[in-house]
């Protein structure tokens, strides 16, 4: 028994190995992609390490300094480091964009599994709330809510995963109706395999690409919601250092000033969601077997 | 070669002892919705109108008739992929036309189905492994791994294939190969009965024959029961043992195969046949036609009396009034028509 459960996890590890060998040599882009988000992930986990500076420490002397050797993406109005404070920024960022991109995606691919899958009067009822919460401006949600509960984290993640769970369920859905259709659901159905079984093993693998891209483009989203909440001081209150409220807040005000006050964070937004797409993509193309061996 | 194993037990048809099916006086009949919240019924399509058939362990049952006749219906409904409207499904001497899903879960095992589409009905994303074993991890029957995996070796032998080739994904076979998958997993979980619905015709005329007799060796060795839907006149003569002949939701007429072929009785079997062209062009130019004229009328309010009466060339005014019965004339051979039947009997 215990040769069996060896076997398996050595063939399991050469499948990872395959699959990071083909990701180098078929999908350069996702593979750079992968790399630039591991970047950022191992910045944003040893912020505290890697930061030359504190993330709020203020020198008042070197205020809106141009990028040197010393500070390499300048400093802000307060004569904070920028560096440091995308550092941490990344920390921030990257959490609230993966948790809440990462739960609107639960949502969506549980809401609309199984009303695509079920159909009928669920399908109906289900789909009416999801109607009606769609047609409410997310904005006034995520005002009634971070007034409620006051601005932080965990109410972002919440409500942001939230809301574009529910708007993002449609898409699963849409997409688990066309499978649905497929013969081999109704071979399973034919042999005797349950619902569960059923959504596990033929419905989710084929709904697999529309998931994987709906949650690419929902970190990138998420984060740039984030900044918008910033704005408007709905967000992560400051001084904590979120992209999106370096953009906005600093960036902003003293756009002529210091163009690296927005550049900086701006930069790596940017990369994070361009990253995190190409590799999203390049994850689609590798995970289906027909598209084995092709670029 | 299959008829030496099967032709004795059609001949016992009245006899019953190893009779695998038996479906008396199926209906199928499948409501249209209106209105978005209350919804009533304005109409009914009458898929299937009253079938009866049987069929003996071994046996191959041919079901043609042209596309939406309800064949496909028929064969779904014996597998209760569709709820039956009224009738009785006697599946090895139990009926099964009311079975809840639980009841239907051991009923399962021993009926499957192969499909028409080879490459619809494989999921992409499992390995030709994944998908035999996949019967028999739903019946509990895979909890062995080392079993099931030499079971699944010897499936693929069986159909022709290789068992180095299991851990490939369907899209990289042919048609006729992916059939074979499919086949394998119908016959993962040893059934009595498969119904084939249009199995050979998605593939290239050369695959029809070797897939073809693939089935014909599966069930002179495994003593398989099979009710082949087809629409292709040739592929039916040279499979089944039986054939019925469908016509909008009905059978006009059973036959065992070469009487069928040799003297049709039902003027609808017989345009089928004539419909057949024939390979030699002199012959085919001398030869008798009958041709129908007309569409086949809507299943939503199928035509009174013989539903074949508003296209058939013999009809007479009884046919427009009185619907004719499936009656029994010999051995084994059934017709429903005035022209044979009195309609006084």
């Amino acid at each position: 028994m215990a040769s069996v459960s060896e076997t398996a996890s050595i063939r399991r590890r050469g499948a990872f190995a395959t699959f990071i060998i083909r990701l180098f040599k078929e999908k350069p882009l996702g593979a750079a992609g992968a790399i630039i988000f591991l970047v950022f992930l191992f910045c944003g986990i040893f912020a505290d390490f890697l930061a030359p500076y504190g993330m709020n420490q203020i020198s008042p002397l070197n205020r809106l300094k141009p990028p040197s050797w010393q500070h390499p993406f300048g400093t802000d109005n307060l004569g904070r480091d920028m560096f440091s404070r995308c550092l941490y920024g990344a920390q921030l960022s990257v959490i609230i964009g993966f948790c809440a991109a990462g739960l609107a995606t639960i949502i969506s691919v549980v809401l609309g599994i199984l009303t695509g899958y079920l159909g009928g009067r669920f399908d109906m009822i289900t789909q009416r709330f999801v109607d009606a919460w769609m047609s409410f401006p997310d904005l006034i949600i995520l005002i009634v809510v971070v007034s409620v509960l006051g601005p932080g984290m965990p109410q972002i993640i919440g409500t942001l995963g939230l809301l574009l769970g529910i708007a993002g369920s449609r898409i699963i859905r849409s997409a688990v109706i066309s499978v649905r259709e497929n013969m081999y659901v109704h071979a399973a159905q034919s042999i005797g395999a349950r619902t569960p079984r059923i959504l596990w093993r033929h419905i989710l693998p084929n709904v697999m690409p529309p998931i994987i891209v709906l949650f690419t483009t929902r970190v990138g989203t998420v984060i740039l919601a984030e900044s918008g909440l910033s704005f408007l001081g709905l967000g992560v209150p400051p001084p904590a250092p979120t992209w999106g409220g370096m953009l906005s807040g600093a960036g902003r005000t003293f756009m002529f000033q210091g163009p690296w006050l927005a550049l900086a964070p701006g930069l790596c937004l940017t990369l994070v969601v361009y990253s995190t797409n190409m590799f999203g993509d390049a994850l689609r193309d590798l995970l289906d077997p027909r598209m084995r061996g092709s670029r | 070669m299959q008829t030496l194993s099967s032709e004795a037990p059609a001949m016992t048809r009245a006899g019953g002892a190893d009779e695998v099916l038996r479906v008396s006086d199926l209906k199928v009949h499948f409501p249209i919705m209106s209105g978005a919240i209350f919804k009533r019924e304005i109409a009914t399509v009458k898929a299937v109108d009253g079938v009866s058939f049987s069929l003996e362990r071994g046996e191959t049952l041919g079901l043609v008739g042209e596309s939406g006749c309800g064949k496909s219906t028929t064969g779904l409904a014996v597998l209760r992929m569709l709820a039956p409207t009224a009738g009785r499904i006697l599946f090895e001497g139990t009926d099964i036309a009311q079975h809840d899903a639980s009841a239907m879960q051991a009923i399962r095992r021993r009926m499957q189905m192969v499909y028409q589409d080879p490459y619809g009905s494989l999921n992409p994303r499992m390995t030709v492994r994944d998908i035999i074993l996949e019967p028999l991890e739903v019946h509990g029957l895979a909890n062995d791994r080392a079993a099931a995996r030499t079971r699944v070796d010897e499936l693929l032998r069986l159909v022709g294939l290789l068992p180095d080739m299991a851990d490939r994904y369907p899209h990289e076979f042919s048609g006729g190969q992916r059939q074979r998958i499919g086949i394998a997993r119908a016959l993962a979980l040893e059934p009595t009965l498969i119904v084939c619905d249009e199995p050979v015709s998605a593939l290239d005329v050369s695959i029809q024959a070797q897939v073809v007799n693939l089935f014909m060796d599966l069930q002179e060795r495994l003593g398989l029961t099979y009710l082949f839907i087809a629409h292709d006149l040739a592929v039916v003569r040279h499979i089944s043992d039986r054939i019925a002949v469908m016509y909008l939701g009905r059978i006009v007429e059973i036959a065992r195969r070469d009487e069928l072929y040799a003297s049709p009785l039902h003027p609808y079997t017989q345009a089928l046949l004539a419909a057949v062209p024939v390979a030699d062009p002199e012959v085919e130019a001398a030869r008798p036609r009958m041709i129908v004229t007309g569409e086949v009328p809507s299943a939503l309010r199928p035509p009174p009396g013989c539903r074949f009466h508003t296209r058939c060339p013999s009809a007479m005014p009884v046919c427009k009034t009185i619907d004719p019965q499936l009656t029994d004339l010999s051995q084994g051979r059934a017709v429903a028509c005035h022209l044979h039947v009195s309609p006084n009997t």
